[in-house]
C-alpha cells in the first residue's frame, strides 16, 4: 500500500489540459494536408499515390476537377511528398470533426495546357470551416451542459462495426490519466439503454450491420451518433464491397463525423465535445416542442 | 548471393530424390525460390503421406494452410502447405493441386487440430470440400450468407450481395440438467472488437464455449487483388491496428523477397527498432489490462500512463501514433535526425525504470497473484496440438520464435532470449509479457548503436509478375505469415494473410474449460487476440 501511494505521489498529475489549453503534439505528427491550389501546378501525381482515392480527378476535354476527401484521408503524407511544387503541405492540425460530412470536401477546378498540368484555377469549393472555432472553451461549454442538463454525466457506448481496431487503441487511450475524458463527466458505458451517444468505428462489415443497428436502436432518445476515423466516415481503404457496407451513415443518421485514421485521443475529444453540444440542442429542441 | 542460390539448387535436387524414393511419383518437383523457401510440387490433393513424413522423419510442425485460384492459369486450384523444422530457417511449402471438377481434398483436421478453423476457411472461402472434416460447419463466412466464394477469380469483390436469412449461427446445444447457455457479444461491454461467444455453464463453471469470429470480416484478403502494391502497404497495416508496423513489415519483406530487393542495413535496423517499439506499447498495455480486469486498476493507471509515452514517442519517430506510414517496399520512408534518436533513447531510459517500479507493484499484490495463477490453463500438449504460436504459446511450452527461427530485419545481430514456460496460467501468459518487454529494451540498445549509415531505403523497380513469396514477422501477438503472388502491372494476384490470432482463438475455448464465467475477462485479456486480425 505504502509503495502504491508512494509511486502516485512522484509520478505526480499527468492530465493534459486539452482543449482549454492547446495539445502537446510531435512537430513530427501528420494532420491534414493543407492544399495551396493556386500554387498546385499538377496534382496527378498526388492522385496517383493516395491508397484510399482521397484525391481524386475527374479531367473533361482541357478542364479538370480535383476532389480532395478528408472523410477518405488516412494521413500518409505520400501526396506531399509526390507533390514537386510543394503545394501540398502537411499541417499539425486535428480538429476536423464536423456535424456536416459534405463540409469534409474541397474541389478546385482547373483549365489544363496540353501535357495535362494546371493553367489556370479557376474556382475553388471549400466549405472546410470549423464547426466550432472556439475550441479552448468547448470543453468548458461541454462541461456546463453535462452539469446543467445531462444530470452531471453524458454515457457513451461504443460500437465496432468491423474497425481494424488502431480507432479502439485511441477511443481506449481517452480513458488513460493523460487525457482522463472523464473530467468531463463523460464515460463509457457497457449497455446501450444507459447511452446518450454511440461512437462508431469501422467501415460497417455486412457482419455487423444488423447488431449496429439493433445497439442504436436500444438506446433512449435523445441520442447522438458519432462516426470515427477514415473507416466510419467512409469505408476508408476498405471502401465498399461483398463484406462492407462503406460508411456509419449508410446504416445509422450520423451526427458528427471525426476523421483520422486513427483519430488521436484529442481529435476524438473534439469530436465528442461537438456532439455534446449537438445533443444539448436537441433536448432543448424536445423540451420547447 | 550466385553460391546462395547454386547451394539452393543443390540441396532443392538432394531433397527431390530423397523425397521421390519416399513417396515416388505424387512428388512433382522440388523447387528452391530462395535458400529459406522450398516448393514442393504434389501430382495430387494427397497432402497425408507427405505430412506424414515430415512431421514423422523431421519433427516439422504445420505452419499455416491455404488455397489459391489458378484455374485461369493452370486449370486447378492449389492448396499450400508451410511446413518448419526445428532448428532450420527454412520453410517447405508443399503445393497440392485440387482438381476443378471435383473440389475436394483431404482434411488433416482430425490428426492437427491445427488447421481446424484454416480447413474451414478454405471451404468457405474457395468452395473447396475438406473431405474427412471432423466438423465442417462454417467458420469464415456466418451461417446465413448466400453460397458465395469470394476469393475465387470469378467472384467480383464489388459483388452486392442480398440481404440475410435465416439464422445467423447455428450452436451445438449444451444439454443437461442445470446446464444453461449464455450468448455474448457481438457487442460487448468494454471498447473492444466484436465476436459472438456462447457459454455453456453449470453454476458458475464453464463447461463449454462456441466462439463465432468474422463480423469483423471486410474482404481484406481480396481487396489486396485489386490494389497496386504501394497502396496495398496501407491495407497491410489496417488489417489489425494493433500490429501495423508487424503486419506492414510482413508485407513489404513479401514484394521485396519477390523481387528480390535487397533493403540497406539502417532500413532493416529502424524496422527492427519499431517493431520493438510495437511489441513494447502492446505489452505494457496489456500487462495493465490484466491487472484491471482482476481489480487493481491502480497498475493500469501506470500501465496507460507508461503506454502514452511510449505511443508519444513511436509519433515522434514515425508521425504516426501506431507507427503507420513509415515501412515502405524498399525500406523505410524518411531517416531519423540526432533529436530523434536522443529522444528514443531518454524515453526508453525512463521507460525501462517506470516499467520495474510497475512490476514490482505488480509483484507486491498477493490478491493480483492469487487471481491469476491457476487461471485458464492451457496445457503445453494441448497447445502444440492446437498449433498456439506467440505469447500464449510461449506461456504453454511452445519454443516458437520467428525473430530466432526465420531471422528478419537485424535480429541476426542481437543476443536476446525467448522466455518458455510450462505452466500455461493467465499469471505465465503475463510472466512473458515482462520477460519480453525486457528483452526488447534491450534489443533497442543494442540496434540504436548499429548500423548508422545514412541509406534506409532503395529505388523500387517494377514488380516482376508471377512470382511467389514468403514473408514471417514474430509480431507482439506472435507469427504473422503473409504469402503473395505478384501479377501485372504492380498488382497482385494473391495475398494470404495469417494473423498468429487465427491460430490462437481455440486455445481460448481451452483454457477457460472449469473456470468461472467471471474470469473470462481476465483470461480473454491474456490471450488478447485480434479479432479483425482473425476475420480480414
Amino acid at each position: 500500500m505504502f509503495k502504491i501511494l508512494q509511486k502516485t505521489v512522484s509520478t505526480g498529475t499527468v492530465t493534459a489540459n486539452y482543449p482549454a489549453e492547446p495539445a502537446k503534439i510531435s512537430e513530427r505528427f501528420r494532420g491534414r494536408p493543407s492544399f495551396d491550389f493556386e500554387k498546385w501546378k499538377d496534382a496527378r501525381p498526388a492522385a496517383e499515390v493516395c491508397p484510399t482515392g482521397a484525391i481524386s480527378l475527374s479531367d473533361k476535354g482541357d478542364s479538370r476537377i480535383v476532389t480532395v476527401d478528408y472523410g477518405l484521408c488516412v494521413f500518409c503524407g505520400l501526396c506531399a511528398e509526390a507533390s514537386s511544387d510543394q503545394a501540398v503541405r502537411i499541417t499539425q492540425e486535428f480538429e476536423l470533426a464536423t456535424p456536416d460530412r459534405r463540409s469534409l470536401v474541397l474541389t478546385a477546378d482547373y483549365t489544363l495546357n496540353a501535357d495535362r498540368t494546371h493553367h489556370t484555377l479557376r474556382k475553388v469549393d471549400r466549405r472546410l470551416v470549423n464547426a466550432e472555432t472556439d475550441v479552448e472553451n468547448l470543453g468548458q461549454k461541454a462541461r456546463e451542459t453535462i452539469q446543467k442538463i445531462l444530470g452531471r454525466s453524458l454515457a457513451i457506448r461504443e460500437v465496432d462495426a468491423g474497425s481494424c481496431n488502431g480507432c479502439e487503441l485511441e477511443i481506449v487511450a481517452l480513458n488513460n490519466p493523460v487525457h482522463d475524458i472523464e473530467r468531463f463527466g463523460i464515460h463509457f458505458v457497457a449497455s446501450p439503454r444507459h447511452a446518450d451517444m454511440l461512437l462508431v468505428t469501422g467501415p460497417v462489415t455486412r457482419n455487423m450491420e444488423l447488431a449496429l443497428l439493433k445497439t442504436h436502436g436500444a438506446m433512449a432518445e435523445p441520442k447522438v451518433v458519432v462516426a470515427v476515423g477514415a473507416c466510419g466516415i467512409s469505408g476508408g481503404i476498405f471502401g465498399e464491397n461483398y463484406a462492407s457496407l462503406g460508411s456509419v451513415d449508410k446504416v445509422l443518421p450520423v451526427d458528427v463525423y471525426i476523421p483520422g485514421c486513427p483519430p488521436r485521443p484529442q481529435a476524438l475529444l473534439h469530436g465528442i465535445l461537438l456532439a455534446v453540444g449537438r445533443l444539448a440542442e436537441r433536448l432543448h429542441n424536445d423540451r420547447a416542442g | 548471393m550466385m553460391t546462395q542460390s547454386m547451394s539452393a539448387a543443390t540441396s532443392a535436387i538432394a531433397m527431390f530424390e530423397a523425397l521421390r524414393q519416399k513417396l515416388g511419383q505424387q512428388v512433382q518437383s522440388v523447387r528452391a525460390d530462395r535458400v529459406d523457401e522450398v516448393y514442393i510440387l504434389l501430382a495430387d490433393a494427397d497432402i497425408r503421406p507427405i505430412t506424414e513424413h515430415l512431421r514423422g522423419e523431421f519433427g516439422a510442425r504445420l505452419v499455416t494452410v491455404f488455397a489459391e485460384d489458378r484455374r485461369s492459369v493452370e486449370g486447378v486450384f492449389f492448396n499450400y502447405y508451410v511446413f518448419e523444422q526445428k532448428g532450420s530457417a527454412q520453410y517447405l511449402i508443399v503445393q497440392a493441386p485440387v482438381r476443378s471438377d471435383t473440389l475436394e481434398f483431404p482434411s488433416l483436421s482430425a490428426e492437427l487440430p491445427a488447421v481446424n478453423w484454416q480447413e474451414r476457411e478454405i471451404q468457405d472461402w474457395f468452395g473447396l470440400m475438406a473431405v474427412g472434416h471432423p466438423n465442417p460447419r462454417r467458420v469464415a463466412l456466418h451461417d446465413n450468407w448466400p453460397d458465395v466464394y469470394p476469393l475465387r477469380k470469378d467472384f467480383p469483390i464489388e459483388t452486392v450481395l442480398p440481404p440475410f436469412e435465416g439464422e445467423r449461427h447455428i450452436y451445438r446445444p449444451a444439454l443437461g440438467e442445470g446446464v444453461f447457455q449464455v450468448p455474448v457479444g457481438p457487442v460487448h461491454a468494454g471498447i473492444i472488437e466484436p465476436g459472438h461467444f456462447n457459454f455453456a455453464v453449470a453454476g458458475e463453471p464453464i463447461l463449454y464455449l462456441q466462439l463465432r469470429m468474422f463480423y469483423a470480416h471486410k474482404g481484406t484478403e481480396k481487396l489486396f487483388e485489386k490494389l497496386p502494391i504501394h497502396k496495398a502497404v496501407f491495407l497491410a497495416e489496417s488489417i489489425s491496428g494493433d500490429s501495423s508496423f508487424s503486419h506492414g513489415t510482413a508485407f513489404c519483406q513479401a514484394i521485396e523477397r519477390a523481387a528480390g530487393i535487397e533493403v540497406p542495413l539502417r532500413g532493416l535496423v529502424m524496422r527492427s527498432i519499431l517493431l520493438e517499439l510495437e511489441r513494447l506499447c502492446n505489452h505494457v498495455a496489456d500487462i495493465g489490462a490484466i491487472a484491471t480486469d482482476v481489480g487493481f486498476v491502480i497498475a493500469n493507471a501506470h500501465a496507460s500512463r507508461l503506454k502514452e509515452t511510449l505511443v508519444t514517442l513511436n509519433e515522434q519517430m514515425t508521425g504516426s501514433r501506431l507507427l503507420r506510414g513509415m515501412v515502405c517496399v524498399g525500406g523505410v520512408r524518411r531517416g531519423w535526425d540526432q533529436a530523434q534518436l536522443d529522444a528514443l533513447r531518454i524515453t526508453l531510459d525512463s521507460f525501462a525504470r517506470e516499467f520495474q517500479d510497475l512490476i514490482s507493484l505488480i509483484d507486491r499484490s498477493e490478491s493480483v497473484r492469487d487471481r491469476l495463477e491457476q487461471t485458464g490453463v492451457l496445457r503445453p500438449d494441448k497447445a502444440r496440438d492446437l498449433g498456439i504460436v506467440g505469447v500464449g504459446g510461449r506461456a504453454s511450452g511452445v519454443d516458437l520464435d520467428v525473430r530466432r527461427d526465420h531471422p528478419y530485419a537485424t535480429y541476426s545481430r542481437y543476443s536476446f532470449r525467448v522466455p518458455v514456460y510450462q505452466a500455461g496460467d493467465v499469471w505465465h501468459r503475463m510472466q512473458v509479457r515482462i520477460d519480453e518487454v525486457n528483452e526488447s529494451i534491450g534489443i533497442i540498445r543494442n540496434a540504436i548503436e548499429d548500423g548508422l549509415q545514412r541509406e534506409f531505403r532503395v529505388p523500387v523497380p517494377a514488380i516482376p509478375p508471377d512470382r511467389c513469396a514468403l514473408s514471417a514477422v514474430e509480431g507482439w501477438r506472435g507469427e504473422i505469415i503473409h504469402w503473395i503472388r505478384t501479377g501485372p502491372d504492380n498488382l497482385l494476384e494473391r495475398c494470404k494473410i495469417k494473423d498468429p490470432s487465427l491460430n490462437n482463438w481455440p486455445a481460448l475455448v481451452e483454457a477457460v474449460q472449469g473456470n468461472i464465467i467471471a474470469d473470462f475477462p481476465v483470461i480473454n485479456k491474456s490471450f488478447n487476440l485480434s479479432y479483425s486480425g482473425t476475420d480480414r
